[in-house]
């Protein structure tokens, strides 16, 4: 897509063809020929995971509709007739269920690598930017399917996120009431909410795709980052798409595949709740409602506030401060790989966000510390609530204080010169070598 | 180049232990931990064993079946592959003898196709299990207000489901501890999800473990003859009928895991091979 194109039609169709919908001159430039660093690790084939990953949501979710019910009376029991009745229906269903869970899983990782290897910074924003909303259009589409199996945890999903809105009534008196009302298609979660959510279930995946292909597009124009942050400066550098990366990341798809089929065929309703297997019942609301476990840091978040609109803006700001993030971090150096202080604080802020889920999986007043303990002889200390406020003042630091500062007070290590150095310098003898030796070298191969 | 694919891959199951964990966290319980009486359809192997899901089932029909509906469940589902009643004679379940005598034996509601007239007719493998209430008002009038629940997917709706149900169903003391105030018609199970604290006389730190449940002690010793001269005690009762309620909850569960094996064994062939071929590739490339 970006450069010139080296792409030659070889039959007389193919020439037809070119000059009339160059198609196969698209396909050709950017998965055949496109130029890759050579030195991507596995942190980098997360992109392909998720390519598959939708392209399984997508499948497995088409054919799921045929046999789904949206209705209130008779979803729960559809899905039941799906996993009993239609040939491989269980294996679909586990299929789709599962996929959102590895879905999230891979992106928090493909996330994670843009962080810590800087992918977001100059030329790269917009691909970032494209980035952020597809993971806004997957939490929509992942709680809108949550919601469609129609059992205690859906309906109450459900009415807890659309009541979220009705914060807004302290800002605009009947504001939030109108949005929810507008949300719910009624006075409260019902049969209409439920229709609505199936429509738009099946509505985002596709603009997910379709934000997919822009992403893509913007990542080939500047072309892939690498794990030394350093801009490819030579055919030296890259090696063709296929068939070097078509295999790696073949070969990263099947392994990441292996767990998912571990959790589809042997521990199906490992990473769901129990209470979804009760039908929706609006009148007795399960004892802890709880969400699925990609949305636990951000339900973390959003009872660690007192106040209800503070806290839903705590939680819908620690996603939109990612929109942010390329122009938060000033460091010249892209890779944290060259920043051992930025490194250091990137793992803290990987492990507060984990603890953070941990956290929003447990009740507010659990006790993570335990300083003594009340007449019942419960222990009394630090409770999660207050530990999560810890916690999640890191989770913005890290994007407001320490990206913003750390810019001007770190000291980077040397940066190579070339993607080609760094890597010889690895299988070497850990001694960095000049730059012409190594371009020598890897001419040698 | 394998080292960094190691640690990439420890890096990546820390990942997953850490988000599996807390998702199964819960909050300190105050009713007992369910017992683990070991069941055959455990691991990732695991197989039903048709003579507990025939005890099982026979507990439901005579026991528990006067209660407890199970609506999603069919007669031809006792007769299908990996059910109670499956017999490689009969491929087609709803030809199966036994669900079509076993559904004989029921009579369940139906309109008469001539004059309009609420009937009751004997059950077909077609219908689903007989529900012992007309509606839900009357299933909580006969069980002071309490309803018992469909148990269709009851081992997948509580946690550890089939050690849950066997230990619910096995576990009534003899008698309630001292000290505790069980209100009428209710009943103490150490088990059930509940907070007694506002029900106990005793010292504040030793309230009883559990919860008051409506339903009373039901799988007393020799509550059924097993028709394989298996020893009716409780411990194999509640053993038998968690093993039915799991294959109810999951009857596609053996499937499962059987075309999970072939998966499993498909990719790791797979990925033997793809690993070979990017070996093969990257042979000449630096990296």
């Amino acid at each position: 897509m970006s450069g010139h194109s080296t792409y030659e039609p070889k039959t007389g169709f193919e020439r037809w063809l070119d000059v009339r919908l160059p198609i196969v001159r698209l396909g050709y430039d950017s998965l055949i020929d496109y130029p890759t660093p050579k030195n991507l690790n596995y942190w980098w084939t997360f992109g392909g995971i998720l390519a598959f990953c939708l392209g399984v949501q997508i499948i497995s979710g088409v054919v799921l509709a045929m046999h789904y019910v949206p209705n209130s009376a008779m979803a729960f029991n559809s899905v039941e007739a799906i996993m009993r009745d239609v040939n491989f229906g269980w294996m679909l269903r586990y299929i789709h269920a599962n996929g959102a869970s590895m879905f999230f899983l891979a992106v928090y990782i493909h996330i994670s690598r843009g962080l810590y290897y800087g992918s977001y910074k100059a030329p790269r924003e917009v691909l970032w930017l494209l980035g952020c909303v597809i993971y806004l259009l997957m939490m929509a589409t992942a709680f809108m399917g949550y919601v469609l199996p129609w059992g205690q945890m859906s309906f109450y999903g459900a009415v807890v996120i659309t009541n979220l809105f009705s914060a807004l009534d302290s800002v605009i008196p009947g504001l939030g009431t109108m949005i929810t009302t507008w949300l719910w298609g009624g006075f409260a979660v019902d049969n209409a909410t439920l229709n609505r959510f199936f429509a738009l279930h099946y509505l985002l995946p596709f603009m997910i795709a379709g934000v997919v292909g822009l992403h893509i597009w913007a990542l080939h124009v500047p072309g892939n980052n690498n794990p030394t942050g350093v801009a490819v400066k030579s055919k030296e550098d890259t090696v063709p798409f296929h068939p070097y990366y078509t295999v790696k990341d073949g070969f990263a798809v099947i392994c990441f595949t292996i767990m998912f089929a571990w959790f589809v065929f042997f521990a199906p309703n490992a990473l769901a709740h129990a209470d979804n297997y009760i039908p929706a019942n609006p009148l007795q609301t399960p004892a802890h409602i709880v969400p699925e476990w990609y949305f636990l840091p951000f339900y973390a978040m959003l009872r660690a506030v007192p106040d209800k609109l503070l806290g839903v803006m705590t939680m819908f700001g620690a996603i939109a401060v990612l929109f942010a993030v390329p122009w938060l971090d000033t460091s010249k150096v892209r890779s944290m790989r060259y920043r051992p202080a930025a490194r250091t604080f990137f793992l803290i802020f990987l492990a507060v966000t984990l603890i953070l889920g941990w956290c929003g999986s447990k009740e507010p007043d659990d006790v993570v510390i335990a300083t003594g303990h009340d007449i019942a002889g419960d222990p009394t200390g630090l409770s999660v609530t207050v530990f999560s406020r810890f916690l999640a003042l890191y989770y913005y630091g890290y994007f407001l204080a320490v990206l913003p500062l750390l810019g001007f007070f770190e000291k980077a290590k040397p940066v190579p010169e070339t993607i080609s150095s760094p890597v010889l310098s690895a299988h070497g003898h850990g001694v960095a070598m000049p730059a012409g030796a190594a371009a020598e070298a890897s001419k040698k191969g | 180049m394998l080292r960094h694919a190691l640690r990439g891959a420890l890096l990546g199951v820390g990942v997953a232990g850490l988000l599996l964990s807390a998702t199964s966290a819960t909050a300190k319980s105050k009713w007992e931990e369910a017992q683990h009486p070991g069941f055959s359809f455990e691991g990732p192997l695991g197989k039903f064993d048709q003579g507990a899901l025939q005890r099982g089932f026979k507990i439901y029909s005579e026991v528990c079946s006067s209660c407890h509906s199970m609506n999603l469940v069919y007669y031809r589902n006792l007769a299908q592959p990996g059910g109670p009643f499956y017999n490689p004679k009969y491929p087609n379940p709803n030809d199966s003898p036994y669900a079509k005598a076993i559904a004989a034996d029921v009579k369940v509601p139906d309109i008469d196709q001539d004059t309009g007239d609420a009937i009751q007719r004997p059950a077909t493998p077609a219908d689903h299990f007989r529900n012992p209430w007309p509606n839900e008002a009357a299933a909580r009038a006969s069980n002071g207000g309490a309803l018992p629940p469909d148990l269709s997917v009851i081992s997948k709706a509580r946690e550890d489901g089939p050690n849950y149900i066997f230990s619910l169903t096995s576990g009534y003391p003899p008698s309630p501890p001292k000290g505790l105030t069980v209100p009428a018609g209710k009943y103490y199970n150490p088990y059930f999800p509940g907070d007694l604290s506002s029900f106990w006389s005793g010292p504040k730190d030793k309230v009883p473990k559990g919860g008051f449940i409506a339903m009373p002690f039901q799988l007393t010793p020799n509550r059924v003859t097993y028709d394989d001269g298996t020893k009716a005690t409780t411990y194999q009762e509640a053993h038998d009928v968690a093993t039915f309620l799991d294959w109810a909850s999951d009857p596609k569960q053996e499937e499962r895991k059987q075309t999970g094996l072939a998966v499993m064994i498909y990719l790791l062939v797979f990925a033997g091979v793809v690993y070979g071929s990017y070996r093969a590739i990257w042979r000449n490339v630096a990296h």
